[in-house]
Formats: C-alpha cells, structure tokens, sequence
C-alpha cells in the first residue's frame, strides 16, 4: 500500500471517529475523542515516554532472547540425533500449554519487575522461531549436501555453511511473525502484574475512569509494534538480500 | 606447476558387483565397469537405466538400495580424489560467482589455499567468458552462465577424477556445443565418467563409449574411437560413432518391446 494512500485512510478513520464521539455526545470515559487522545500526548508526555520506555525494553529483551533461544534449539535439533527425539515432542507439547495461561505463574517466580514480561515475550516468540528454523534447516537442498559431501566438508562445515545460510529465509519469516506478536506477551505480562509499562498504565487508568491516557498509552504501544515489525522486516530483508522476492517486486 | 597446482595422476576407477533393486524391481545386478586412467568414459543410455545411481555409487552418494565395490588402479583411496557436476548448477544463491567456484576450499575450511584457488577460478571463469561477472550472484545469471560456474567449480577442485551426471542436459544446442570443448580441454588427463542421454555428446566426448541398456541393465562393451576427442560435431567420423550409438540404443529399445 502507497504511503499517502494509508495516510488518507487513517486521516478518515481518525475524522470518523471524532465524528461518531461528537455526534453521539459520549462520555470521554467510555469514548474519548482523538483530538482528547492527543490533548494527553502533549499533557502526560513524561508519563508515556516513562512506561514506553520501560515496554520497548521488555519487547527487545524478549525479541532478542527469542530468536536466539529459538535458533539454537533449532540448529541442536537439526546437529543432534538426541536433541531432535527429546526436544521435537517437547516442543509440541510446550505449544499445547497456553503460553498467557502461565504468565500469572511467571509473575509469582520472577517477580513484578521486568523479568517476568521478558520471559513472557521470549515463550511467545521461542516456538514460530524454533519450528520456522527447524523447518529451514531441515529442508536444505540435498543436492546441496550431496555436493558438500563430496567436497569432504565436515557435518559442522555443512551446517554453517550451507545448511544455516538456506535456514535464513525460513528464520526471517519466524523472526517477522515473532516481531509482530513480541509486543503482545509483553503486554499479557504487563495486565498480570507489574509496576510500570504501557499494558500497567491501561488497566490503571482504564481502573480510574482516565480513558484517553490509556488510547494515548495505546497509540503508543501500537506505534511501537508497527516500527518494531517494519524495523525486523528491513533487517531481514538485509540479511537475505540474495534471495529473489517472492512477490516478484524488486527490492532495493 | 605449483605445488597444488596439476592434479596428482588419475587413477583407473573399477565397479565391481553393483546391483540396484528398488520397488521390487532389478534396476541392474552384478554390474561391472571399467574406467581407464586419464580417459573419458562415457556412460549412455536411455532414462531409469540407473546410470546416475551408478554414478552416484562412485560419488560415494550412492541411494539405498545399491551395493557394490568401487576400486581406483592405485589402490589408494578415492576419498578427497573426486569432483562431481550434477545435472543441476546447485549454485549457493547467497555466495558470489567467485565464491561459488571455489566452493569447495570453504567448505573444507583450507584458508591457506583459498587465496590461491580464488585466482584459479578467476582465471578460469575468465576462460568461461565470465570473467566480468565474478562478483554477482548467481541469480543474476542464465542458466548457461550458471552451468559454466558450476563446471568452473568442478574444474577448481583439481580433482583426478570427475564425475558428471548429464552436465549440459539443460542446455540450448549452441552453448552445449562450446561448454563440450571447454569441458574436454580443461579435463584431458583426468579419469572422467560422463553420464547423458545424448548420444551426440557421447561421440564428442568419449575416449570410450558404453551403451547402458536393457533390465537388469548391463553396460555392454565399450566403442572405443581411435581419435582424440572433442570431435568436431560435424565432422564425419563423429557423426559415424553417433549413427552406432544410436544404433544400439534403438536395438535396445526393440529388444525390450519383443
């Protein structure tokens, strides 16, 4: 979608909405205006950028332990016999178990503080990132391997030079849905107990009737999440540059 | 040359008691072949016959369901001693034209003579008429620009002996004909096994021809040219060997209809 295209649709839906608040006389409580929301942004911009903060770190963290705890279960999967029939029905079952189930458990071992939404986000990511991995490596090209076997490489050689460059394409679809869900464990993690964070400020303010500090809270958590996933998009774009676009659009 | 410079002396290749069953069906039992020292042999014949299997079997990456023994003239072991080109490029799409050629010293983790096979398929890719496209990604390239890397690769790896599964399959007429010289210049002095369904390329190529054919298949005796190859396409005598091969494959193909 072009860019001043989304512009001029999220210009209207804006217009609407303060439209429908208007004309329907609602409550800022129940409804806020977006010319209220963003009285807040001017007003509460130390609060916003206070518990902003405090959610950005939380989503990195998380992000960050995700992939990698992710991509190396993948890669001990694929390297280890052992690993592969202990970890693989693992993994599965660990996907049976509600991940938000378990985060007021999460909150009772690490504590209010930030720990408890890191790890959060990290169990939200860790399983599209592992299976999108395991999947990659496990379907390299056997010509491939034929060739490098033939060339007397080693299994280690194999697998960090052919097996986990053909990976990255399947590593950069699980890292661009676990970018877009980070956003949410940490979040989940923040509604179950914490002292600070964008998800705390919601459910306070929500808690005092303070409705257009928490759609500014929102706003903010939405930006975030958008910036986040176009931000992991170009580096995984980077990182397979040599790889056709599947769209057939060119890339720059 | 230098020190890893030429390859050291092609060993003579001996399959002995190959057999390939899959599906319940004998592809071939007890099959025996020869493969000279220094010479090209090639191996023809109609599709399914298990010629690639057999090839494969010499590559070490034979498929399950194939036995058999595969010897070298010296004795020694073929392991180390084998380059292989396989009908498809199989490019690395992320390494550069350069780095796929010399594909074989990464993957092998021999830095110390990586710099010294850089030059090498750097000259030659510039034999290859690729010398400007070094640098670029393989995607960038036709698939007559990626079988000469990938023929590039095979020939960087300085190999005794070479293995190619129907290398040119894929290839228009004109540029097969020249990929043909090229790959005969480059290979003379090597034991080389050149499996195709082409029976043209066959009577380019060969020092020794065998017609693999019938079920179980054998390989049958070798045509053995008194020339030297490339022959020329056009030449008489090519087009000779061509008509006999051509003859036996149709004579197979009779015989398996009867």
């Amino acid at each position: 979608m072009s860019v001043p295209r989304a512009l001029v649709v999220a210009a209207g839906l804006i217009a609407a909405w303060e439209a429908l608040v208007r004309v329907a006389d609602l409550p800022h409580y129940i409804l806020p205006a977006p010319s209220r929301v963003a009285a807040e942004f001017v007003g509460r911009a130390d609060v916003l950028l206070l518990h902003g903060l405090s959610t950005a770190a939380e989503i990195v963290l998380g992000l960050s332990g995700g992939l990698v705890l992710g991509a190396l279960t993948a890669l001990a999967m694929v390297r280890f016999a052992a690993a592969r029939r202990w970890g693989l029905p693992l993994l599965v079952v660990s996907q049976a178990i509600p991940v938000f189930a378990i985060a007021p458990l999460l909150v009772l071992w690490l504590g209010y503080g930030m720990a408890s939404k890191v790890a959060m986000a990290v169990l939200v990511i860790y399983f599209p990132v592992a299976s999108a991995s395991y999947d990659g490596l496990r379907r390299t090209n056997p010509g491939y391997l034929d060739l490098a076997k033939v060339m007397g490489a080693s299994p280690w050689q194999i697998l960090l030079r052919v097996r986990l460059p053909a990976a990255l394409p399947a590593f950069a679809a699980g890292a661009r849905v676990a970018a877009s869900v980070a956003p949410i464990g940490a979040v989940i993690g923040e509604w179950v107990g914490a002292s600070s964070g964008l998800g705390y400020l919601m459910m306070q303010q929500l808690a005092r009737g303070q409705t257009p500090l928490a759609f500014a809270a929102l706003v903010v958590l939405a930006s975030m999440a958008v910036a986040l996933y176009f931000a992991v998009d170009a580096a995984m774009n980077r990182l397979t540059s040599w790889q056709p676009a599947i769209d057939g659009e060119t890339r720059s | 040359m230098t020190i890893e410079g030429a390859p050291d002396r092609a060993p003579a290749i001996h399959i002995r008691g190959a057999r390939l069953a899959y599906g319940g069906r004998t592809v071939f039992d007890d099959l025996s072949l020869d493969l000279p020292a220094g010479r090209t042999t090639c191996l023809l014949g109609p599709s399914g016959v298990g010629k690639t299997s057999l090839l494969r079997l010499i590559a070490g990456l034979a498929p399950a369901g194939t036995r058999g023994t595969v010897e070298s003239g010296d004795g020694a072991s073929l392991e180390g001693r084998i380059a292989w080109m396989a009908q498809t490029d199989l490019l690395l799409p992320w390494l550069s034209v350069v780095e796929n050629a010399v594909l074989g010293f990464r993957l092998r983790g021999d830095t110390p003579a990586l710099a010294h096979a850089r030059r090498r398929a750097t000259d030659i890719l510039a034999d290859l008429g690729l010398g400007d496209r070094i640098g670029d990604r393989p995607a960038t390239l036709s698939g007559g620009m990626r079988q000469r890397v990938a023929l590039a690769r095979t020939l960087v790896e300085q190999r005794p002996v070479v293995l190619m599964d129907e290398p040119f399959a894929q290839l228009d007429a004109i540029t097969r004909l020249s990929l043909q010289d090229l790959s005969a210049t480059w290979l003379r002095g090597r034991t080389v096994l050149l499996v195709t369904h082409d029976p043209l390329e066959a009577a380019r190529l060969g020092h020794l021809v065998h017609v693999m054919t019938g079920s179980p298949a054998t390989p049958g005796d070798a045509i053995v040219p008194d020339d030297v190859p490339p022959r020329p396409p056009a030449a008489p005598a090519t087009l000779a060997i061509q008509a006999t091969l051509l003859r036996r494959l149709a004579d197979a193909h009779a015989g398996d209809r009867a």
